[in-house]
């Protein structure tokens, strides 16, 4: 018995990370050395480098018919108990995710990036899909995470004036009275 | 009068009198006299007179070699105007009446949904994403439960995925009605807006009957719906369907063939596909552009796959297209909620894990165990294991996705719901370049943004 357990134990250490059954992550996973492929509920999902991550964009678009990058966010995994991701991945405060969908060939991929509160800057998508010129000023406007190249980089939500960045988790609600401009205080 | 004031007068006339010494100078010079103009009160001199003008007179009529001016006028709409469907404002550069460029401002109705929504946990969460679209609050709630259902790895019962089907049509027409009625309302057809809303208040009425609530219904839920529809539902269902296909017709007749909104819908705000696609526009926007796209035929969810219907789209990408885009998508729904009534399926309405859904209310008196369930849900709610998904659902404006993260407590720890509004919005720019400032509010329109959702 002892023996069944070793050998089950080393062919375990054979097989190692698996390959992505999904063709696109594959294709990603190849091309781009040190992304990490993950399942998510049935869906295909890359964490990719950060250095990587305009390249990787560009890619799905120019290569892999991606024709619509539908949504650009963040999140701040500054206070999480338990991370979404899976162990390969260098983890980071912040991640910044991209949902993709392919209408000629009927598919979606997700990628996300890490990236670090001490230089939160990510390259901008904004010129490869137009559209998420607004999904990127509201990461900005909530994370402060910066988008290198962005044509119109300000906040799209909050006031011009805001100081802080609402959906960190370090920026808690309550902690900013509700003041209007020109407000004369209470009396 | 004192002779003190009538003298200080007589000074004033005198004043006004020895005024004319400058008319001398102009009456001597040929040149000055033709600008003056003989009127009923006399030659009135024809000043001030822009030097370019003058110029044009003296030249009779041809015009001088000028350089370009820059006479752009940059406009503010909204974000108080009525055709703005809430707080949208727009920032116009005009050259007289036409747009040279389009920005949307938005965030005047920006509430922090999301960090609300960090706050809630997720038997509580749909109260919260019911108010981001208020047009179509079923479709926010849908796409969250189905967003924490795929978390947890639930599978739901038949008639709780038929039931809201039948929930999401539903508001599918009111919110089709209510783009028309206010679509008829932003370009003039005023009658065309007691039409919508006549349908619209009776599809809603049925939704108060099932939900409790005309909006906001907080009706899906995780795991299910909040209870089961009423009794002979049946019959009111397919009585509100044929009212509102006797209101279809009547719009039809009314608008399609009208030469006056045809005049001032077609050829208007054009936009082709990949514009569209570029701006991660979908929905009828993108349909009306000739691209058949819909995630109820292309990514089936619920049980699309079982009935049947048909993606409607057409080829020119204007705000006619949109406007019957959504009159025929009604039909549509209509189509879906008839096989609903038909097919619905018998069984629960929602999971029967005491985890997730809570017990029946008369269970909570007899059992101990129906009752620590039920208090425990409602105080602490229910943790979904670690993980992170992205669900899409095709809400009547396009895409509503919703991008859930769990790290293993009972709130979500991000929510974060892709409004297909904050993106169809950008396609007001390449809509309203180059075209009539009149035709700015008929853009607006059709694009039938719905700004607690774009703002969040």
């Amino acid at each position: 018995m002892a023996d069944d357990h070793a050998e089950a134990r080393e062919e375990d250490h054979e097989v190692g990370p698996e390959p992505p059954d999904d063709e696109v992550a594959s294709a990603i996973v190849e091309r781009f050395p040190g992304t990490i492929f993950a399942d998510s509920h049935g869906q295909p999902v890359v964490y990719v480098d950060r250095a990587a991550w305009l390249e990787v964009a560009t890619y799905l678009r120019d290569e892999q018919q991606f024709t619509q990058c539908l949504d650009v966010t963040a999140v701040d995994l500054i206070v999480a108990s338990s991370r979404p991701e899976p162990d390969e991945v260098v983890t980071e405060r912040f991640e910044v995710v991209a949902n993709y969908l392919s209408h000629p060939r009927n598919r979606r991929i997700r990628v996300i990036t890490e990236v670090p509160a001490e230089d939160p800057t990510v390259a901008s998508l904004s010129n490869l899909y137009p559209g998420l010129n607004v999904a990127e000023r509201e990461v900005f406007d909530m994370f402060g995470i910066e988008f290198t190249d962005h044509p119109d980089l300000t906040r799209i939500l909050m006031p011009d004036d805001w100081i802080g960045y609402p959906l960190r988790k370090d920026d808690a609600p309550g902690r900013v009275p509700v003041t209007f401009k020109g407000d004369p205080g209470p009396r | 009068m004192s002779d003190q004031t009538k003298d200080s007068v007589d000074e004033l006339v005198e004043v006004v009198d020895e005024d004319p010494l400058e008319r001398d100078e102009i009456e001597d010079d040929p040149e000055e006299r033709r600008l003056e103009a003989q009127t009923d009160e006399g030659a009135q001199q024809l000043r001030p007179m822009d030097p370019r003008t003058r110029e044009l007179v003296l030249t009779s009529g041809q015009w001088p070699e000028v350089e370009e001016i820059d006479d752009t006028m940059i406009l503010n709409m909204g974000p108080q105007h009525p055709s703005t469907h809430g707080v949208l404002r727009i920032m116009m550069e005009l050259d007289g009446e036409i747009v040279l460029r389009a920005k949307p401002v938005i965030g005047y109705l920006h509430t922090g949904m999301e960090k609300t929504g960090e706050e809630l946990t997720y038997v509580q969460g749909s109260t919260n994403v019911t108010r981001m679209d208020y047009a179509s609050p079923l479709s926010n709630e849908l796409v969250f439960s189905m967003a924490v259902e795929r978390l947890l790895d639930v599978e739901l019962p038949e008639r709780a995925t038929w039931i809201r089907m039948l929930l999401v049509e539903l508001n599918r027409m009111s919110s089709h009605l209510l783009f028309q009625a206010t679509n008829g309302m932003d370009l003039g057809a005023v009658s065309m807006m007691i039409y919508g809303w006549r349908e619209r208040e009776l599809t809603l009425r049925l939704l108060e009957d099932i939900t409790g609530l005309r909006m906001n219904h907080n009706f899906i839920r995780p795991g299910g719906v909040a209870a089961d529809l009423p009794d002979g539902w049946q019959d009111d269902v397919l009585e509100l369907c044929r009212a509102v296909e006797r209101g279809v017709a009547e719009y039809d007749r009314l608008l399609t063939e009208n030469p006056i909104w045809r005049e001032r819908t077609v050829g208007v705000g054009v936009i082709d596909t990949q514009e569209a696609l570029a701006l991660g526009a979908s929905g009828p926007i993108l349909r009306s552009t000739g691209f058949a796209w819909d995630l109820r035929r292309a990514q089936p969810y619920l049980a699309y796959d079982d009935v049947d219907f048909d993606v409607i789209y057409t080829e020119n990408g204007d705000v006619f297209d949109r406007y019957q885009i959504r009159l025929y998508e009604i039909l549509e729904s209509i189509k879906i909620v008839r096989q609903c009534v038909e097919r619905m399926p018998g069984g629960d309405y929602r999971v029967q894990d005491r985890k997730i859904t809570p017990p029946p209310r008369a269970r909570i008196d007899e059992s101990m165990e129906a009752l620590i369930h039920h208090f425990k849900l409602f105080t602490e709610g229910f943790r979904v294991p670690p993980g992170e998904t992205y669900v899409a659902i095709e809400s009547p404006r396009g895409e509503i996705g919703c991008y859930l993260v769990s790290d293993g407590t009972a709130k979500p720890y991000r929510l974060h719901i892709r409004g297909p509004s904050f993106y169809n919005l950008q396609s007001l720019t390449p809509m309203m370049e180059d075209r009539l400032i009149a035709d700015a509010v008929a853009v607006i329109s059709s694009v039938d943004p719905i700004m607690g959702e774009v703002d969040r």
